[in-house]
């Protein structure tokens, strides 16, 4: 003990000190790719799952879900693990008939961006349901975009014949309005305006009706598998 | 200076005595930035706990081989590594939280109060002082959490970890679950502290010559 303090009042030499940082650094790397490698499967089906969750939710009735992705001015299905801004989520029931899309829209909130999911059924022109997958509003008033039942319910059944608006609580009057929470005015207008954006977005690029995107059969069967084993 | 003083009391330290939010005022980014409700002040203070009781474990062994002039960097490395542990397996087990606390779990790696322990203490102490200083400094840090935490939570939601308390006319008092309620909550409660310590002061002392008073009186009669 006395003889490493002495060395080190001694002012180590450079390489003493570099060699130290590096073995720490080096160690330091080795257990940050160990977690991570340890995480990384969880926290992707938690994603996986939570996605899954999300689509069911905003499309009632649907058992199956496949991935469309936005190539060449049109629709095909994708099965990679990822997700980007150019993708949108079609829902199919049990028989594999087409229900709806759900799509996905982002947008600046009141701190920072929020991820939005609706659900869209092209035959009637009704958003059939919202969540909000990603957001970092105010706790306490700003997460009420996703935790005030009412306001989340002003989006069952809407109607997106025009572009929706936030009106104050009260004072909504018009079909395209709905009501925004009292004190996350901005919140409630910013999930409005995300929607409204991805839908102008994504209107014209969706097939006529008739023309919906078949679910595709190994996904049918893949799901079919998982449901039996879920159930076994 | 570690031989004086038992583990025990290196411990219990930090709950009241050194508290490191009331007393040293240490660690004051994650105490108002995430104390708007109670449920994550508790996760943070869980959080600040693994990541402090670990590297101050960390130091103290390895304080032998820890250059002088490079040791804050090693610090800051040992810290980081328990923060990456600590945000991903929270990313794995707990994403509807992590969800919530998200940018803060890596800024624990710039709590000053962490830092601090390993400069002041984990690094001139032997192991056993140095993880009992850490639980007891961390467990003061997540009281401090807790008590900011459920007083914006009950002002502010009318809640307290997300159970309605006052029913549905109860107005929330809004301001308090914003920043500025932080500050305000977090300079009432150093107020009450200071008030409560000077007290007891004051008691203490007066006990103190009382009883001096007491003893002289006995030998003037004996």
């Amino acid at each position: 003990m006395t003889n490493t303090n002495k060395n080190l009042e001694l002012e180590p030499g450079s390489q003493r000190l570099i060699v130290s940082m590096a073995v720490a650094g080096f160690i330091s790397g080795i257990i940050i790719i160990a977690i991570y490698m340890l995480t990384f499967n969880t926290i992707k089906e938690n994603k996986a799952r939570e996605l899954r969750e999300a689509v069911f939710k905003v499309l009632p009735g649907v058992s199956f879900m496949q991935k469309l992705h936005f190539d060449d001015n049109k629709l095909v299905v994708v099965k990679s693990d990822g997700m980007d801004d150019e993708m949108i989520f079609a829902g199919y029931d049990e028989k594999g008939q087409f229900i709806g899309y759900a799509i996905q829209g982002k947008g600046p909130g009141f701190q920072d961006t929020i991820h939005v999911l609706f659900g869209y059924l092209s035959s009637n022109q009704n958003i059939t349901g919202m969540e909000i997958l990603d957001s970092r509003e105010t706790p306490g008033l700003g997460d009420k975009i996703f935790k005030d039942m009412d306001f989340v319910g002003e989006f069952i059944n809407l109607p997106m014949i025009k572009d929706i608006k936030a009106v104050k609580k009260g004072k909504k009057a018009n079909d395209n309005e709905i009501d925004a929470i009292t004190g996350a005015t901005i919140s409630s207008k910013a999930v409005v305006r995300i929607i409204n954006k991805a839908f102008n977005k994504w209107s014209p690029r969706i097939p006529q009706q008739g023309n919906e995107p078949v679910l595709e059969l190994d996904e049918l069967k893949e799901k079919n598998v998982s449901n039996k084993t879920e159930n076994g | 200076m570690a031989t004086d003083t038992t583990a025990y009391e290196e411990m219990i330290k930090g709950l009241w005595r050194d508290n490191p939010v009331f007393v040293q005022v240490l660690g004051m980014c994650p105490m108002l930035a995430v104390t708007n409700s109670a449920i994550n002040a508790i996760v943070m203070g869980l959080a600040t706990f693994f990541v402090l009781v670990g590297s101050s474990f960390l130091v103290s062994s390895f304080k032998q081989w820890i250059p002088k002039q490079v040791r804050i960097s090693l610090y800051i490395i040992i810290i980081a590594t328990f923060v990456t542990v600590v945000d991903y397996s929270l990313l794995a087990m707990l994403p509807a939280i992590h969800k919530e606390l998200g940018a803060f779990i890596p800024l624990i790696v710039a709590n000053c109060m962490i830092l601090g322990r390993q400069e002041a203490f984990a690094s001139k102490h032997n192991v056993k002082y140095a993880v009992m200083d850490a639980v007891g400094m961390s467990g003061g840090f997540m009281i401090a959490l807790f008590a900011l935490g459920s007083v914006r939570e009950i002002l502010g939601v009318g809640a307290l970890f997300g159970v309605d308390l006052f029913g549905a006319n109860f107005e929330p008092w809004v301001i308090m679950i914003l920043p500025p309620g932080g500050f305000l909550t977090l300079g009432l409660l150093l107020l009450f502290f200071n008030w409560f310590t000077e007290r007891r002061r004051q008691f203490l002392d007066k006990v103190a010559d009382a009883e001096r008073a007491a003893v002289t009186g006995v030998d003037k009669n004996g």
